[in-house]
């Protein structure tokens, strides 16, 4: 039995696996058991701890993150899986320092309350952005073989569903995306006091 | 969660021979069926052969017109899909309609097919289930019911099969192809999954460390004319209560050709034959709808707790047939 300690410190005690992922732009060798999900290999080995875990079992979208820039549940998968895929989680939407254009506009637009979905929220939004852009029909779309949608509140709602807010911040939410959507380009630099 | 080993094949020979005779081997596509399953220990594999690098992601038009799909085609990729949107509509707005963009960036078609009842009692193991636990009982019957099937039910199990994307492919006569120790074989999707019967815990017919490798779909004079309807608790990320996949080839009003499959209300994908025979050379008005949708339902059975379904069934069943055949008498 191989026995294993974390950089968490929790205690591996079933055969482990060497393994190589690569999580916002960095390198992070690991040798952990084939049961251990991507979520908990993110929070509790490797101590990247913004992403959430809210049910644990799809349901929720807390633990949303980009695989390749799709976004996924990473609670529902395994962390072996996933080797040589390039993963984003929430501390990597920022760059150099300033906040996406989504991020701020949560910020501007209260798009959250006590913050516990947020890491999700954020993830999500961005990769359903870019599925919007990319012409991708959703369930409300009227025209599923058609690439030709309105980014209406309809949509952001459908297409976000799979992201609970248990504060019922959905208003802000909304308004934010719609707001990162129409100035996609502009990145505002954040305000040290939101760090 | 149990521990497991964990292997990742490179060919289908691989993984076929990675599982072999091991009852105790699963395949693992995506992993959102069965990764919720092992962390709730009602799945326990000993290995685990993961089958996401296999060669079966693509989607063809086949010489004969059919269009075959890996099994490893993601839900999204599948609904996304140029040639299905065009040609099988139903079967896009099924799979929209299904989960959450999260997951169907991650669930394969292969394990959609796959993927086991959300009876809650399955899904707590305090509780019998004769699916989970063959011989112990059925929690259900007696019990809270009102998600459970009323058609192809049985006295040892009421659960409905979840799948949207199943519903639709029952209504275009799909073909499962698989891949086993001794060769390749295809299935009639509408043959593939079992009812409960006496052995809830049998599902489907593969056999004992079969690959599903594919899912081909028949062209068709009607599919194009289709649609999904599904009615659920809330307005998305749910499953359904009931729902409907239909499609009609209507040639001046008359109805020539029809296909009607249901969601929500089986234990398995539902076909509706009989209704689709009541409805040819008929003219596509409400009131044939509607007594199609009777005949679809004529034979269900309800429980304590789903008695609203057979009439929530037949109203989804009708709008949807008249989101494609018009709303006419
Ligand atoms: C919160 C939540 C909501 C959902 N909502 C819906 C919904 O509304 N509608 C809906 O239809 N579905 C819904 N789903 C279910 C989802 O669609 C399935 O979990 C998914 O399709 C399974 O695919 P997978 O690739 O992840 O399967 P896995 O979990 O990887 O596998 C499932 C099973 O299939 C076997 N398997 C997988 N691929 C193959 C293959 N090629 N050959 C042989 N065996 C194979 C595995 O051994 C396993 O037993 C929901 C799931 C969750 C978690
Ligand atoms: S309905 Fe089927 S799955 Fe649900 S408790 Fe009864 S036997 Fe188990
Ligand atoms: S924690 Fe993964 S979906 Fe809820
Ligand atoms: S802000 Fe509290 S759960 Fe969304």
């Amino acid at each position: 039995m191989n026995i294993k300690q974390n950089p968490s410190g929790l205690q591996a005690n079933g055969f482990t696996l060497p393994l190589s992922l690569s999580i916002n732009g960095k390198q992070y060798d690991l040798n952990i058991e084939p049961r251990v999900s991507l979520l908990d290999a993110l929070r509790e080995y490797i101590g990247l701890t913004g992403t959430k875990k809210g049910c644990n079992q799809g349901a929720c979208g807390a633990c949303t993150v980009l695989v390749d820039g799709e976004r996924i549940n990473s609670c529902m998968t395994l962390a072996v899986q996933y080797q040589g895929k390039e993963i984003t989680t929430v501390e990597g939407l920022a760059e150099d320092g300033n906040l996406s254009a989504l991020q701020q506009a949560f910020i501007e637009h209260d798009g959250f309350q006590c913050g516990y979905c947020t890491p999700g929220q954020l993830c999500s939004a961005t990769a359903m952005i870019e599925e919007f852009k990319n012409g991708m029909p959703s369930a409300v779309s009227p025209d599923v073989a058609s690439e030709e949608f309105e980014f209406s509140e309809k949509e952001i709602k459908e297409r976000m569903s799979g992201n609970l807010c248990r504060c019922g911040a959905y208003v802000g939410i909304v308004e934010a995306i719609q707001e990162a959507f129409s100035n996609k380009e502009t990145t505002v630099a954040h305000e040290t006091f939101y760090l | 969660m149990y521990p497991f080993t964990y292997i990742k094949a490179k060919t289908n020979k691989d993984a076929i021979a990675a599982i072999g005779s091991n009852t105790n081997a699963k395949f693992i596509g995506g992993g959102t069926n069965i990764v919720d399953l092992m962390k709730m220990n009602i799945e326990k594999p000993h290995q685990l052969v993961d089958i996401t690098s296999l060669d079966l992601k693509k989607i063809e038009t086949l010489s004969n017109g059919n269009v075959k799909i890996g099994a490893l085609v993601r839900n999204s990729d599948l609904a996304y899909h140029k040639t299905i949107a065009e040609k099988f509509p139903m079967l896009s707005k099924a799979l929209l309609a299904g989960a959450s963009a999260q997951l169907r960036n991650m669930a394969t078609a292969g394990g959609n097919i796959l993927q086991r009842t959300r009876c809650y009692y399955f899904y707590d193991t305090a509780t019998p289930c004769n699916k989970r636990e063959p011989g112990s009982g059925c929690s259900a019957i007696k019990g809270y019911n009102r998600m459970h099937a009323i058609l192809g039910t049985s006295d040892k199990c009421i659960a409905t099969h979840p799948s949207d994307m199943c519903v639709a492919l029952s209504a275009l006569d799909a073909i499962v192809h698989v891949e086993g120790i001794n060769g390749e074989r295809t299935i009639n999707f509408l043959d593939f999954h079992l009812l409960p019967g006496d052995t809830p815990e049998k599902e489907n017919v593969l056999q004992q460390g079969e690959l599903i490798t594919a899912i081909e779909i028949p062209s068709s004079s009607f599919a194009k004319n289709s649609t999904y309807l599904k009615v659920r608790d809330r307005a998305s990320y749910e499953f359904a209560l009931t729902s409907a996949a239909v499609a009609l080839d209507i040639h001046n009003g008359t109805i020539s050709n029809a296909r009607i499959a249901l969601g929500g209300v089986g234990t398995k994908p539902w076909r509706a034959k009989e209704a689709e025979q009541s409805l040819i050379n008929k003219k596509a008005t409400t009131e044939n709808f509607s007594a199609a949708a009777n005949v679809a339902l004529k034979d269900a059975v309800t429980y304590k707790y789903n008695a609203f379904k057979p009439q929530l069934a037949k109203q989804t069943i009708i709008s949807a047939l008249q989101m494609i055949g018009g709303n006419n008498g």
